[in-house]
């Protein structure tokens, strides 16, 4: 069981970790504290693991910045759905292993409510009925099941579809 | 079937027809790391990657832009460890403090050419797309997977073409234009996407550095200019690297350059975009002259053009900071810069300089700046208090020169 986090449009990488907060500036143990430590403070002390973020469009915008999505795949956030995401948190979050969805959710369902995240049918089931999310394509899938994409490159000594050198 | 700039490219680096949607591997020809991001590709790669060494020195570059000199004892030690590192795994292509911004270098130095991907651990790496090449901006884990294996990932993006014509009139310049496409299709207009400049054959490199660059505020994955003019001049172009009639685009806007004028991105999106001669009286603190978007020769000729043998407004702290050092030794010799510090500005060592918020001229809350960077969010520049404005050269002198936001045609 997954409790949703609604959040609005253009979330921005200084929202979900504000630069002091950087590793190099903190340390990298202490990244599971600072998710939206400002913009909003409890949630990196109530979030679970498997939680799910749901937010409008543009998620993830501003920098380059890979602590960011980092630092939401270390508290074990489950996915992430919004209509569209920034391009280089998309890619981030993908080398890391954090599900990204792309899909407006945000009418659908309401911040603090307890649903399921069904990730082998892609779906996410509520009281109020189930909503489908987009089967992502293969090369995602073997991200995930091996964890991140530098585990996958570790362990295959190669990309995922990628032939063997 | 006809390509985009971008299929051909990904397609030429795959070694096979590509065409957008497709999911490929693809050999990278340079991926660059910058001083605040380098320490983190370097423990994926060792430590999570197991990975000791880069696997070809020559296809990686190192730069210490972005905070130099070092503005504290963090990036300091931050600093020396990437020091270490270059010295280790004997890295031919290192630019250490005052050689300037790495987008600028990179192109000084020949490292990109046109029809070859390179990738950079800062979002502005479309840069590289000013002379027909992809360039994209990637985080920690897929520069060091680059160092370590010579390869990425890519998706093969859609593309927008922006089909410019007409001439510039006046003093405005590429950086209006490309507000002006910042205000057409909006910060994520181009998410995902490839965007390509159609009808600038007649733009010079800088001009087309500061149109590629600025493609990373419309979210696009890459932003590319066919080579042409001074560009094919310059460098060697290949057979295969031309539009192609026919080619499938996703979305097309025309713009006419006959009736643009001078713009402005008002706090705090970079697509909040007016035309300067609307703006309110704003007086201004600071006028910020450099970056990767507009500090080469070209942008301050445009500003010593405006403010030689004049006076910088008083109470404006007016900060030049030359995109490389060859920027600052070519606009000593010919007087320009002269001119500018003659006008009361003052230089900072060429590099992001105040662009990025942590040194060289931080702002204070309340403070207001028009800078020639390339984004205004809140905090940018140092307080979350303080407001960025973003225009062209031409602006940013006759703003210097009046202290309020001045359209550089009524001067
Ligand atoms: S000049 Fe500014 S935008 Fe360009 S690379 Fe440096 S910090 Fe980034």
């Amino acid at each position: 069981m997954a409790r949703v986090w609604v959040f609005g449009e253009n979330v921005d990488t200084d929202q979900i970790v504000p630069g002091r907060y950087a590793p190099y500036m903190t340390s990298e143990a202490e990244l599971g504290k600072y998710p939206f430590i400002e913009h909003r403070p409890e949630f990196a002390k109530q979030v679970k693991p498997g939680d799910i973020i749901v937010a409008g469009k543009n998620f993830g915008c501003g920098s380059s910045r890979e602590y960011a999505p980092k630092a939401l795949k270390v508290v074990g956030v489950g996915a992430i759905i919004a209509p569209s995401f920034a391009r280089i948190f998309f890619r981030n979050a993908l080398s890391l292993g954090l599900p990204l969805f792309q899909a407006d959710l945000t009418s659908a369902l309401q911040d603090g409510e307890i649903v399921e995240l069904r990730l082998d049918d892609y779906q996410i089931v509520t009281p109020h009925g189930a909503y489908s999310l987009p089967k992502p394509p293969d090369f995602v899938r073997e991200i995930w099941a091996e964890g991140n994409l530098v585990q996958y490159y570790r362990r295959h000594g190669r990309f995922p579809g990628q032939e063997r050198a | 079937m006809p390509h985009t700039l971008a299929e051909l490219i990904i397609g030429h680096a795959a070694g096979r027809e590509v065409q957008a949607g497709d999911l490929v591997v693809v050999k990278v020809d340079r991926a660059m790391g910058v001083d605040s991001l380098t320490p983190s590709i370097i423990d994926v790669m060792q430590k999570e990657l197991g990975v000791e060494r880069v696997h070809d020195t020559d296809r990686v570059a190192v730069f210490v832009d972005h905070v130099a000199p070092a503005s504290s004892v963090a990036t300091a030690d931050n600093q020396a460890r990437i020091r270490k590192f270059v010295a280790e795994q004997e890295l031919c292509h290192f630019f250490d403090v005052g050689r300037g911004v790495c987008h600028q270098v990179m192109v000084e130095e020949g490292l990109v050419k046109p029809g070859q991907i390179a990738l950079g651990s800062d979002s502005h790496s479309n840069s590289y797309g000013a002379i027909g090449a992809l360039g994209t901006g990637m985080g920690s884990s897929d520069i060091a997977l680059a160092w370590a294996s010579g390869h990425t990932w890519l998706r093969v993006p859609e593309t927008i073409v922006i089909e410019v014509s007409g001439q510039f009139q006046g003093r405005a310049s590429a950086k209006d234009l490309a507000l002006a496409v910042e205000k057409l299709l909006g910060a994520d207009g181009a998410a995902y996407r490839s965007v390509e400049y159609h009808g600038v054959d007649s733009f010079s490199l800088a001009s087309r550095q500061c149109l590629a660059c600025m493609s990373t505020e419309l979210g696009a994955k890459a932003g590319i200019i066919p080579p042409s003019g001074e560009v094919a001049a310059r460098f060697p172009v290949p057979g295969w690297l031309r539009v192609e009639p026919g080619a499938r685009y996703e979305r097309v806007e025309r713009v006419d350059l006959s009736g643009l004028p001078p713009k402005v991105a008002m706090p705090h999106e970079p697509d909040n975009v007016t035309d300067v001669a609307l703006l309110d009286r704003t007086p201004v603190d600071v006028v910020f002259l450099g970056t990767c978007t507009n500090g080469r020769v070209e942008d301050i000729h445009i500003a010593a053009s405006i403010l030689g043998g004049k006076k910088v407004a008083a109470g404006v702290r007016m900060i030049v900071v030359p995109a490389s050092s060859e920027v600052l030794t070519d606009t000593m010799k010919d007087g320009s810069l002269l001119a500018l510090m003659e006008a009361g500005a003052t230089v900072g060592t060429p590099g992001c300089g105040p662009c990025i918020g942590r040194h060289m001229g931080v702002l204070a809350a309340g403070e207001v700046c028009l800078s020639t960077g390339n984004r205004n969010f809140r905090g940018r520049m140092g307080s979350p208090e303080a407001f960025i404005y973003v225009a062209s050269p031409a602006t940013a002198a006759a703003t210097a020169l009046t202290g309020i936001i001045t359209d550089p045609n009524t001067i």
